[in-house]
């Protein structure tokens, strides 16, 4: 809707009006966000907005300052195209002491920094058998049932894909069929590539600064860069050692 | 009151949104940390005001942090709830219908029971008794699996009660839902499922086990402060602060 068109639709309605529909729209993104679901704005307009969507632009406008302000998130379109959003940290994370309460750490963490950390090392893309022979040699089989993660290849290739920590792309061409790795949006946004060859560093005990070419691409800016884990990924500094 | 909120306000907030509960020492500490790492000014005595400042700018999405005490352990804590049903359909989005039939008769069991507790058995006979699509035995024990997980429920020995976090958030849903049926302690008035209840048949009244701790602390022969008779129960002591309290 043109903006005039959003003026004319807000005079019709109450502030309260606004104020309550604003509030449904960051209670059903906080909930979808929690389990990690992109919401798309189809859905946001279709299962909330409903009849207010003349007045959406001013709606999201809206939501997008209470998550600033009152949560200290940036509500981020990762996918133009499909118009996709998801809730980015906005906290400056500074490199100050551990939070002193225990968050439930997720051991998926690790492992997900594990796979970003190759492709990243690697470039950018990586096929999938060069994660799954990485995995094995830190005794976790894609092929068989892990203590931790239970079904590995299906936490990897399903369960990253749909958080959107991982893209899992078919490679043309290939017989049998192969796949191939990349960063997610999710990833772009929330983990900084700086964490990772810190996290390099401590897996391998080694300067970050010994693998140069990544650690200057990780230090001038690009997407990584930006903000810091989510508050839900922070507990990642405690769970790297695996 | 709407106040304007700084980023020691935020991180507290994110992390109540992690980790769900809290103890009110463990909020404490939290406070000061995020005060410390946004540099701000932290008077450790300002806890509830801050909390108050965060609680004034949730209300219009119909969350609150909300305190109570646990039945454990006796210490107050630090709940983030939804304020925006009565009803137990804020857990819609995780349970099926079913599943949130056969919680509700898993509150039924709580409620009705003098120990503020549901035996396997009994609930898995509740299930037995579902309108609803029936819940197989596996599916049960799978329930109540996730009920643990998402800190509605807490499992020892077999047995069930609501936790801490359950019964601050789902207050107004209990009171409504089963009125003079649930039982209220005595001594700080909040609702009582774990507790202990003077056997005058006349009397009656029920004390949460914390609170008989407290409240009988040191004295010798312990009588019921409504009837006066004898309180036959062994009087629990009186718990230490942890450092990291249980949930
Ligand atoms: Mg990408
Ligand atoms: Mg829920
Ligand atoms: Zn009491
Ligand atoms: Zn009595």
């Amino acid at each position: 809707p043109s903006s005039s068109q959003v003026q004319r639709g807000l005079e019709k309605l109450t502030p309260a009006q606004v104020d309550q529909k604003t509030a449904e729209v960051v209670q059903y993104i906080l909930v979808k966000d929690q389990k990690k679901i992109p919401v798309r704005r189809a859905e946001l307009v279709k299962n909330i907005v409903k009849d207010y969507r003349t007045v959406y632009p001013e709606i999201i406008k809206r939501a997008k300052r209470i998550f600033e302000q009152v949560f200290g998130l940036k509500l981020v379109e990762i996918d133009p195209k499909n118009h996709m959003y998801i809730l980015v940290n906005n906290l400056d994370t500074p490199a100050a002491a551990a939070s002193p309460v225990k968050c439930p750490s997720n051991p998926k963490t690790g492992l997900l920094f594990v796979i970003l950390s190759v492709i990243f090392m690697k470039g950018g893309i990586v096929r999938e058998n060069q994660i799954w022979n990485t995995l094995k040699k830190l005794r976790v089989d894609p092929g068989q049932r892990h203590e931790e993660f239970g079904d590995v290849r299906k936490v990897v290739t399903e369960e990253f894909v749909r958080q959107r920590y991982l893209e899992y792309t078919r490679i043309p061409h290939t017989e049998p069929i192969e796949y191939e790795f990349r960063w997610g949006h999710r990833a772009d946004m929330e983990v900084s590539k700086a964490q990772i060859l810190e996290f390099m560093g401590q897996l391998h005990e080694q300067d970050p600064r010994s693998w140069s070419q990544q650690y200057r691409e990780a230090h001038t800016g690009s997407s990584s860069s930006q903000n810091a884990s989510s508050s839900q990924t922070s507990s990642h500094a405690s769970t790297s050692r695996k | 009151m709407s106040r304007q909120l700084g980023d020691h306000h935020r991180r507290f907030l994110q992390t109540m949104m992690t980790i769900g509960i809290t103890s009110e020492k463990e909020a404490k500490t939290l406070y000061q940390h995020c005060c410390e790492t946004h540099k701000t000014q932290c008077a450790p005595d300002r806890l509830e005001e801050f909390i108050e400042a965060i609680n004034s700018r949730l209300q219009p999405m119909f969350m609150q942090i909300r305190k109570g005490m646990s039945e454990e352990d006796g210490q107050q804590h630090y709940a983030l709830v939804n304020t925006a049903e009565t009803d137990i359909t804020r857990m819609t989005s995780d349970y099926a219908d079913n599943e949130l039939e056969l919680f509700r008769k898993i509150m039924d069991l709580i409620v009705s029971s003098e120990n503020g507790k549901a035996s396997s058995t009994d609930i898995l006979n509740s299930a037995d008794m579902m309108t609803s699509k029936k819940l197989k035995k596996g599916e049960t024990q799978q329930l109540l699996l996730r009920l643990v997980q998402d800190k509605w429920l807490c499992e020892s020995q077999g047995e069930y009660n609501l936790s801490t976090r359950c019964i601050i958030e789902m207050e107004p849903y209990i009171r409504a839902m089963y009125q003079d049926q649930v039982k209220v302690c005595h001594i700080c008035h909040n609702m009582a499922f774990q507790c202990q209840i003077c056997e005058n048949p006349s009397c009656g009244i029920k004390i949460h086990n914390p609170c008989v701790a407290r409240y009988f602390k040191g004295r010798m022969e312990p009588h019921c402060p409504a009837c006066d008779d004898f309180w036959p129960h062994e009087i629990p002591e009186v718990r230490e602060l942890h450092s990291l309290s249980k949930r």
